[in-house]
This record gives C-alpha cells, sequence and structure tokens, in this order.
C-alpha cells in the first residue's frame, strides 16, 4: 500500500520545458516569481500569467495534474480572501447588517487569488518537468559560489540524495514493520486521535533503531569508496546548457521588463 | 607471488564499554595471513569468530592494537594512504541496501569514482564496464529500491569494481538473499576471479560457497584455526564439527559412510565426484 507512493510529483516526458537546462528552470521560475510580485495592477499581472500559460502548454503537463497542486492550497486562498473582502475600507459596494464589501476589497481579494494561484502554479511546473535528483543536482551547482563563505553546500545536497535514496526503503520498512506489529494484535486504526498517536509508538521506535543502523553501515560503505567530502569531486553527469535555455531564460526577462514597464506607465 | 594483504601478529579489541565494569575482550588474537594476487580465498567461521573484524582490517577500517597489516605494501596504520588502500581494496558488505548512496543505479556506480575525483569522460566509460562485468548494464537507469537483492548487491559489487581495485573483501555479501539472489551473486565474484584477476576474500557462513574458493581460512574464537585447500579443510569433519561449523553435504555422507564401515574418501565436496564414489561402492 505504502509502497506505490512517487517521490516528490516529477511527470516524466520530453518536451522543451522537460529537456531544459535545470539551473536555468529555477532562475526562471524565480525570475517569473519576481514579476507576479512587481506587478501591481492587473496588467502586469496578466502579462505575467500569459507567460505561465505558454510554458505550461509547451510542457504538456495534464490540467488536472496543475489542478491537483492547488488543493493544498485552497484554505490559504480561501483565508486571504475573506480578509480582504470583509476588511478593507473603501466605497461600499454591498452592505448587510454589520458586513461590508467595498470595491476596494473585491479588486484586492481577485488580484490575490490570480497571484497566488500563478505563484503555486509556476513553482508546480518546475517540479512537474524536473525530477527531483535533477533538482538537487542543480541546486548544488547553482548554489556552489556560497561554499566559498563557508555554506556546507555540498553536504546539503549529499543529504538530500541520501534522504531521496532511502525514501522507498523506509517505507517499504515500515510497512513490515506495521505487518509484524498487527500479527502480534496491535491496534492502529481505532481510538481516538490521542490512542492512535500511542499506537505509533511500537512502529517508530524500531524504524529510528534501524534508521540508525542504516546510517552507521551507509557510512562505513560510504568511506569505503574512499568518501571524503566534496572537495575534489568530480560528477557522471554534467549540466549541459545550450541555446535554447539563455533563449528561455531571456524571454522570462522580457516579460520581466513588461511587468515593469506596466507598473511605471500605470503607476 | 606477491602477497596482496597481509596481516602480521594482529591483535585487536574494541574499547571497553565505560558503564561496564568488563575489560575490553581482545576480538582478534594474534592472527596472522597472507593473502597472495589472483587467489579466492573464503574465510569462515562460527559468529563471533572475529572472522568479520579480520576483514575490516584489510582495507584500513580498523587498525591493530599491536601488529601490522599491509594492504597492496601499504601500511594500513598509514592515516596519509587510507585512500590509496581503499581503492585498492574494495569492500562489500552484508546488507546491499545500506550500501546504496545515490538514486539512479549507474549513478551510484560513479559514485567512488566521483570521489576519486576522475574525469567525467572517462568514468562514464568505467562505469558501462563495470556494470557490464556484473551483467547489470541494462539496469543502469533504473531506480535502486526496483532492483531485486541480489541485483543490488551486483550493483554494490559493481561500486566497488569500478575503482578498478586488485582485491575485493566480501563480508558475508549473500547473508540476506534468496537463493537465486546468492546464485547470481556467487558466480559473479567467481567470474571476477577468473576472468579479471581480482583477489577475492569471501566471507561465509555457506560451506558449498566455500568450497568454491581456492582456499579456506577457518577462525575461532580471534584465531586462525585452518588453513587450506578446501578438500583438505572439509575432509576434518570432526575437527569442524567442534568448531561449530558444518561440511558440504556430500563430505558429510562419505563421512558418515566411512564411520559404518565403508571404505570412501571424505576429500570429497562436491555432487559429482560424490557420486562417482557412490557408483564405486555399489559395484
Amino acid at each position: 500500500m505504502l509502497k506505490d507512493i512517487t517521490i516528490g510529483q516529477y511527470f516524466p516526458g520530453k518536451s522543451v520545458v522537460h529537456r531544459l537546462d535545470p539551473r536555468f528552470k529555477i532562475i526562471i521560475t524565480a525570475v517569473f516569481i519576481v514579476a507576479l510580485f512587481c506587478a501591481d495592477n492587473f496588467l502586469g499581472l496578466a502579462v505575467s500569467c500569459v507567460f505561465l500559460t505558454v510554458s505550461f502548454l509547451i510542457s504538456e503537463i495534464p490540467l488536472r495534474l496543475m489542478m491537483k497542486s492547488l488543493k493544498p492550497i485552497v484554505p490559504i486562498i480561501l483565508f486571504t480572501t475573506v480578509l480582504n473582502l470583509f476588511f478593507l475600507d473603501g466605497v461600499t459596494f454591498f452592505k448587510l447588517g454589520f458586513i461590508k464589501i467595498t470595491y476596494e476589497g473585491l479588486e484586492t481579494s481577485a488580484f490575490m487569488i490570480i497571484r497566488i494561484i500563478a505563484l503555486i502554479m509556476g513553482s508546480s511546473l518546475l517540479t512537474y518537468t524536473t525530477s527531483p535528483i535533477t533538482l538537487t543536482d542543480a541546486i548544488e551547482r547553482l548554489l556552489a559560489p556560497l561554499s566559498k563563505i563557508k555554506l556546507p553546500v555540498h553536504e546539503l545536497a549529499m543529504m538530500m540524495t541520501i534522504a531521496l535514496r532511502f525514501i522507498p526503503t523506509l517505507i517499504e520498512e515500515t510497512d513490515k514493520i506495521m505487518s509484524a506489529q498487527k500479527a502480534r494484535g496491535a491496534d492502529m486504526e481505532s481510538g481516538g486521535l490521542l490512542q492512535r498517536a500511542k499506537a505509533l509508538t511500537p512502529i517508530l521506535i524500531p524504524l529510528f533503531v534501524s534508521a540508525f543502523r542504516r546510517a552507521e553501515e551507509l557510512a562505513l560503505a560510504m568511506e569505503c569508496r574512499c568518501y571524503h567530502g566534496g572537495e575534489g569531486r568530480t560528477r557522471l553527469k554534467q549540466l549541459k546548457s545550450g541555446a535554447a535555455d539563455y533563449f528561455a531564460l531571456g524571454i522570462s526577462f522580457i516579460f520581466l521588463d513588461m511587468v515593469i514597464f506596466l507598473n511605471i506607465i500605470f503607476g | 607471488m606477491e602477497n596482496i594483504i597481509s596481516l602480521e601478529n594482529v591483535e585487536f579489541s574494541y574499547p571497553a564499554d565505560p558503564d561496564s565494569n568488563e575489560p575490553a575482550k581482545l576480538i582478534l588474537k594474534d592472527v596472522s595471513l597472507d593473502i597472495k594476487k589472483g587467489e579466492f580465498v573464503a574465510v569462515l567461521g562460527h559468529n563471533g569468530s572475529g572472522k568479520s573484524t579480520a576483514a575490516k582490517h584489510m582495507n584500513a577500517i580498523l587498525v591493530p592494537d599491536k601488529g601490522k597489516v599491509y594492504a597492496d605494501g601499504i601500511d594500513t596504520s598509514d592515516e596519509n594512504r587510507i585512500f590509496d588502500i581503499r581503492r585498492h581494496v574494495g569492500m562489500v558488505f552484508q546488507n546491499p541496501d545500506n550500501q546504496i548512496v545515490a538514486t539512479i543505479v549507474e549513478e551510484d556506480v560513479a559514485f567512488a569514482l566521483e570521489n576519486m575525483g576522475v574525469e567525467p569522460k572517462e568514468m562514464r566509460q568505467r562505469v558501462d564496464e563495470a556494470l557490464k562485468s556484473v551483467g547489470m548494464y541494462e539496469y543502469r537507469e533504473h531506480a535502486p529500491h526496483q532492483l531485486s537483492g541480489g541485483q543490488k548487491q551486483r550493483i554494490a559489487i559493481a561500486g566497488i569494481i569500478a575503482m578498478r581495485p586488485d582485491c575485493i573483501v566480501l563480508d558475508e555479501p549473500t547473508a540476506m538473499l534468496d537463493p537465486k539472489g546468492r546464485s547470481e551473486v556467487l558466480k559473479t565474484i567467481r567470474r571476477l576471479n577468473k576472468d579479471y584477476g581480482i583477489t577475492i576474500v569471501l566471507i561465509t557462513h555457506y560451506m558449498d560457497e566455500a568450497a568454491q574458493a581456492d582456499r579456506i581460512v577457518v577462525m575461532d574464537s580471534g584465531k586462525v584455526v585452518m588453513d587450506g585447500v578446501p578438500k583438505d579443510i572439509f575432509s576434518e569433519v570432526e575437527l569442524m564439527k567442534s568448531l561449530g561449523l558444518d561440511v558440504p553435504q556430500v563430505t558429510e555422507l562419505m563421512y558418515e559412510l566411512g564411520k559404518n564401515g565403508f571404505k570412501t574418501d571424505t576429500h570429497i565436496i562436491n555432487e559429482e565426484e560424490c557420486t562417482e564414489a557412490l557408483l564405486k561402492l555399489l559395484k
């Protein structure tokens, strides 16, 4: 049951977006987010959304999947909408008892909703089109200059890789421990929240013990393969950036410029 | 022939537990052992005999308290050359899951080479070669958790082969595998020994695996007690039993027949020889 879990939300494909250099994809996403937050009128927002829509269409990601990524943020959207709708002062649009909705409130709510949805969709597009390993790799290389100021960039990337590698292993193990405890009469499905949380102890303790043992053995195996940190390390897979990457980056900057231009005109 | 690994009067104990009054127990007591280039040596011994500890001395994971260990002629107590030693003497452990670092097979095989700073172009070539030598080339883009235990262990071996070591020490590599995985791994080990000339030190519980080696070393309570070719070792049925070890089934059959008055030879360690001997008896 737990075995079918997929890590991250990578949706394999062969589109242009999938094939872009992951480093550029991260930067382009950052540029897009900056553009979203720079925009202070609907026209600017529309321009950013055009960029998102075009990238989305090229990526061949199903719309259904994109919608799914919005699900967890529904409460946040509702919360900000309510705040903006009811508590902003301005010209009254609608009044019933103590509830008052203003034109300004309506405008700001709509603006925020579009901005949040575009933000989540944009970053989801990155994770849908880039596998977690490639993403980790790209982050390591983008942050590489920071290792000059003693930031443990390589170590962080290594930890992420190992975490990704061991998630399926530990899930399988959890499954096994759960079956073993159930076979001995452990009850995990009934009772209140507190009782259920307590029922997890006999699963978590063996899981932790075994995770520590695994960590120790892994460290030994890594040492046997000459691991000594990031110093002097080379990589099997080299990230290659081509004309398409620079082209995409250029386009994203053009959109950012347009947003800023619109801000100045209407600002 | 040249010695690839030699242990000279090695003595070793793990640090004593500070919470208990018991003194540290000696795990290895005066172990001397030479392993020659190109040999396939099996190390036998029941639990706690010190065989794994001895193995860990072979690539400087542990350093002896007394005595010396030389790996490829390098003293293992020389900390500056620790990576030299580990590149020449690779080690494979029992649980394949806990040895695989990367999320893609080929990247895991490349791990040691990445650490050594090999050029990407050469790395590609060595990774492909290593994967082919263990027969896992088609699986190079799989994720490790999609593979069977035997396949994972072969990936772990490929990760060592990629370093082009002279010697591989395997610490019970088949203990967690099913029979199919065991035979896959053993076949791989034998091929590496025969075709690539890599020295193999195989620590094992299984007598049928040990019977395939050129030489068997038997350890008991921190000492080497027997050392010889499989035929000679297994013919000492009583001594083996007194050490808590078994002999191959066919050897035991010959031994039991001999005890009951038949003229047999306990130097028999495989089925073909056994059938022949039985046929001769029946004539």
